[in-house]
C-alpha cells in the first residue's frame, strides 16, 4: 500500500448521523437536481441539511487542512479585481448563515453604520471589521471567510448573458483545478464533463443559475469516490493520487473497504444579495465503504448504482478501474452480515 | 419567502410633490434583506401593486426608502401613497427585486438622472462611493423639485451635475456621451421622453447596448401603445389588441385562463412564451438578458415590436 494514501479516520457516529447520503434511486444520472435550501432530510442514519453551513466534527481539523494546502499553493485563492465587492457580500453572507445555524458558537452583531463584529468561538476568534474596508480583515475577504467556513468557494460574476468563474478559494477540489477554471464561463467550465451538453441540463442550469433571486438558496449534491481521506484531489496534485487507482485494485477486500470513500458533495447555489453575484459553495463529505456498508439501505442503493453506472460516467468520474469491485465490495459484505 | 411586512416609520416631502416614506420590518427585526443597489420593492397600494426604486443604505439595511411623485392622473398608487399612508401603518411589499444593476466590470458608471427617475440613481451613487467606484451624475430636474440633491451632492461631490433647463441638459449631454472612457456603463432614468433621447443619442455615437441600461417606471404612465394582432400557437387563433387594451386583457376575454396578479409588470405572473414577432418589454421582470433573448413576455404590460406577436399558452 502506498505510504502517500491519507489515513482513515474513524468517522464517529456524529459523522454518519450527519452524511448527505447523495442516491434518491437504484440508478444515477445528471440531472437538475436542485432543491430549496435550507430543509431538514432525515436518513436511515439521521439527517442533514438543517442549515446553509454546515459546521460537523472535522471543522478544525479541515480548515487547518485548508490553511495548510493556501500556504503551499496560493493559486488555490484567486480574486479577480471586480469581484472586490463578491467577495465582501460572500464575507458577510456566510457569516449571517454560521450565526444563525449556531447561535452559541458564532455571532455577528453591528457595531456601527458598516461596522460589525464576528465571534467565532469553535476557532476562539473575535474579528471587528469595517465592512468594505480590506484593512480592518486579517486576509481578503474572501480568503478570511474560507478560513471559517468547511464549504469550497466560488464567485460567478453575471454578465454578457453568462456566468464567470471570476474568483473562489477551492482547496478540496474533486478531480479539478480552480486555477485553470478561473475567469471560465460556467459552460466552458463545464465543457468536459459527459452528457451535460448532449442532454441540455447544462444550459438549463445556467438559465436557473441566471434567474436565481438573493435570499432564496438552492442546493443540489454530487458524488464520486475517493481513495484515502483525501480532500484535496486536485489535478494540481495528481501526481500524488492519480497511482491510487492503480494501488487500490491490489488490496486486499479489508484495505479496499477501509480506503475506498463515498465522496458527496453538498452544493449551494446562493445570489449574493448585495453585488448580485452567484455564491457557488462545495462542502465534501467522506465517507469509507465500511461504514457506508454499515446503513444496510445505503450499502444495498450504494452497490446497486455502482453496478448500474455507464462506462462513460465512470469514466469521467475517475472510478471506471475500480467502481465494479466497489459495488461487488458492497454487495459481498450484506452477504457475511 | 418573498413577501415582507413593513411598517411606516417616517413620511417626509422633501420636495413638492414628492413623498419619501421610510419602512422597518412589522416583525420588529432590525435588518431588512440586503438588495443589489438599484433595485426595486413592489408595494401593496391599497389594493394596487407599484414598485419604487430604493434609495437607501443596501447592506442590511435597518430600514427601506422609497420617494414617489404624485401622479394625479396616474392608476392611483401614488395618490395612495400621498394622501392615505400614515405613520404606523403596516403594508405588504416583496423582496426587492434588480432590474438596474451596476455592472461589476464597468471603468466608469455615467448615471443620469430626470425627474423623479432620480431615485435608483441614488441607490447607484451610494454604491459607487461605497466601492470607490468611479461615477458622473447628469440630473436634470424643474426649478425648486430636484429631490435627493443634498445627498447627491454630499456622496458625488463634483461629479455631480445638475441642470434645470432642456437646452443646458441636451447640450452637456452630448459632450458627455461622446467623451467616456472605454468600458462606461450608461444608466439612465426618468420620463420616457428623455430616455427615448438619451439612449438614441447614445446609440447613434456609438454605444454598445449591451452598455446601455434604462429603468422604464414609477415615472409616467405607460402609453396605450400601437395596435397589433396576436396570434396564439396552439389553436392559430388571432387576436386583435388595440390601442389602450393590454395584450393579457385580450387574452382573458378571449377566454384564456393567464394566471396574472399585479397588472403592473413586476410581478412575473403573466410570463408567456414568445414563438413568432419581436415582443417590446414594458417590465420590470424580466432580466435584461431575457429581454433580450425576446423568447417571453410579461403580457400586462408588454406588447408587440411590429404588427403581430405569435404566443405559446400550453
Amino acid at each position: 500500500m502506498s505510504l502517500t494514501v491519507p489515513a482513515p479516520i474513524d468517522p464517529g457516529a456524529s459523522l454518519i448521523a450527519g452524511f448527505p447520503f447523495p442516491f434518491v434511486e437504484d440508478r444515477y444520472r445528471y440531472s437538475t437536481n436542485v432543491s430549496p435550501s435550507p430543509s431538514l432530510v432525515t436518513t436511515p442514519a439521521g439527517q442533514w441539511g438543517a442549515a446553509v453551513v454546515d459546521v460537523d466534527a472535522e471543522y478544525r481539523r479541515e480548515l487547518a487542512e485548508r490553511k495548510d494546502i493556501l500556504a503551499k499553493d496560493p493559486g488555490r485563492h484567486v480574486v479577480l479585481p471586480h469581484m472586490r465587492g463578491a467577495a465582501w457580500d460572500a464575507l458577510l453572507t456566510l457569516m449571517h448563515e454560521l450565526a444563525v445555524a449556531y447561535p452559541g458558537r458564532m455571532s455577528l452583531a453591528r457595531t456601527g453604520p458598516h461596522r460589525w463584529l464576528w465571534e467565532n468561538r469553535v476557532l476562539d476568534e473575535v474579528l471587528e471589521f469595517t465592512y468594505g474596508d480590506e484593512r480592518t480583515l486579517p486576509d481578503e475577504p474572501l480568503g478570511y471567510i474560507a478560513s471559517q467556513v468547511q464549504d469550497d468557494i466560488v464567485l460567478l460574476d453575471q454578465r454578457a448573458d453568462q456566468l464567470w468563474g471570476d474568483a473562489g478559494v477551492v482547496t478540496f477540489a474533486a478531480d479539478w483545478s480552480f486555477g485553470f477554471d478561473v475567469g471560465m464561463s460556467f459552460l466552458e467550465i463545464h465543457g468536459p464533463v459527459p452528457r451535460l451538453r448532449e442532454e441540455g441540463i447544462i444550459t438549463r442550469a445556467h438559465e436557473f443559475l441566471k434567474r436565481l433571486q438573493p435570499h432564496q438558496p438552492y442546493r443540489r449534491t454530487n458524488w464520486t469516490l475517493t481513495i484515502g481521506r483525501r480532500l484535496d484531489v486536485s489535478t494540481e496534485l495528481y501526481p500524488e493520487w492519480g497511482p491510487d487507482r492503480e494501488m487500490i485494485q491490489r488490496v486486499d477486500d479489508v484495505t479496499f473497504g477501509r480506503l475506498v470513500h463515498l465522496r458527496v458533495e453538498v452544493q449551494h447555489l446562493i445570489r449574493l444579495p448585495e453585488s448580485g453575484a452567484i455564491m457557488f459553495l462545495i462542502r465534501t463529505y467522506l465517507l469509507p465503504l465500511e461504514h457506508v456498508a454499515k446503513v444496510e439501505p445505503w450499502r444495498i442503493r450504494t452497490a446497486q448504482v455502482l453496478a448500474e453506472l455507464p462506462e462513460d460516467m465512470a469514466d469521467y468520474k475517475g472510478i471506471i478501474k475500480y467502481k465494479d469491485r466497489a459495488a461487488a465490495w458492497l454487495q459481498a459484505s450484506g452477504d457475511l452480515s | 419567502m418573498t413577501a415582507l411586512e413593513l411598517v411606516v416609520t417616517a413620511l417626509d416631502d422633501p420636495v413638492p410633490g414628492v413623498r419619501s416614506v421610510t419602512f422597518a420590518a412589522a416583525d420588529g427585526s432590525e435588518v431588512l434583506p440586503t438588495y443589489v443597489p438599484g433595485s426595486h420593492l413592489v408595494v401593496d397600494c391599497g389594493g394596487r401593486t407599484n414598485a419604487y426604486s430604493l434609495t437607501g443604505d443596501a447592506v442590511c439595511p435597518p430600514t427601506y426608502s422609497i420617494s414617489v411623485l404624485r401622479l394625479d392622473d396616474g392608476a392611483g398608487g401614488s395618490r395612495w401613497i400621498h394622501d392615505e399612508l400614515s405613520v404606523g401603518d403596516v403594508v405588504e411589499a416583496r423582496l426587492p427585486r434588480s432590474a438596474f444593476a451596476p455592472a461589476s466590470k464597468a471603468t466608469r458608471h455615467l448615471l443620469v438622472a430626470g425627474g423623479i427617475g432620480v431615485t435608483p440613481i441614488l441607490s447607484h451613487v451610494r454604491a459607487a462611493d461605497q466601492w470607490g467606484r468611479d461615477v458622473q451624475v447628469l440630473y436634470a430636474h424643474r426649478e425648486g423639485r430636484g429631490a435627493h440633491v443634498a445627498e447627491l451632492r454630499e456622496l458625488a461631490g463634483d461629479r455631480l451635475e445638475l441642470y434645470t433647463d432642456q437646452a443646458g441638459f441636451v447640450a452637456r449631454l452630448e459632450e458627455v456621451l461622446a467623451a467616456q472612457p472605454l468600458g462606461t456603463h450608461l444608466y439612465v432614468c426618468g420620463p420616457t421622453a428623455m430616455m427615448d433621447h438619451v439612449l438614441a443619442r447614445a446609440a447613434e455615437l456609438g454605444w454598445p447596448p449591451s452598455r446601455l441600461h434604462s429603468e422604464r417606471f414609477g415615472i409616467d404612465v405607460l402609453d396605450p401603445g400601437e395596435p397589433f394582432t396576436v396570434t396564439v400557437a396552439e389553436s392559430g387563433t388571432t387576436l386583435d389588441v388595440p390601442s389602450g387594451t393590454s395584450l393579457l386583457e385580450a387574452l382573458l376575454e378571449a377566454g384564456h385562463d393567464i394566471p396574472n396578479l399585479c397588472r403592473q409588470g413586476v410581478c412575473g405572473e403573466c410570463r408567456v412564451p414568445v414563438v413568432g414577432g419581436r415582443p417590446l418589454h414594458r417590465d420590470l421582470f424580466l432580466t435584461e438578458d431575457e429581454k433580450e433573448a425576446a423568447d417571453v413576455l410579461m403580457c400586462c404590460v408588454s406588447r408587440a415590436d411590429g404588427p403581430t406577436l405569435e404566443v405559446s399558452l400550453r
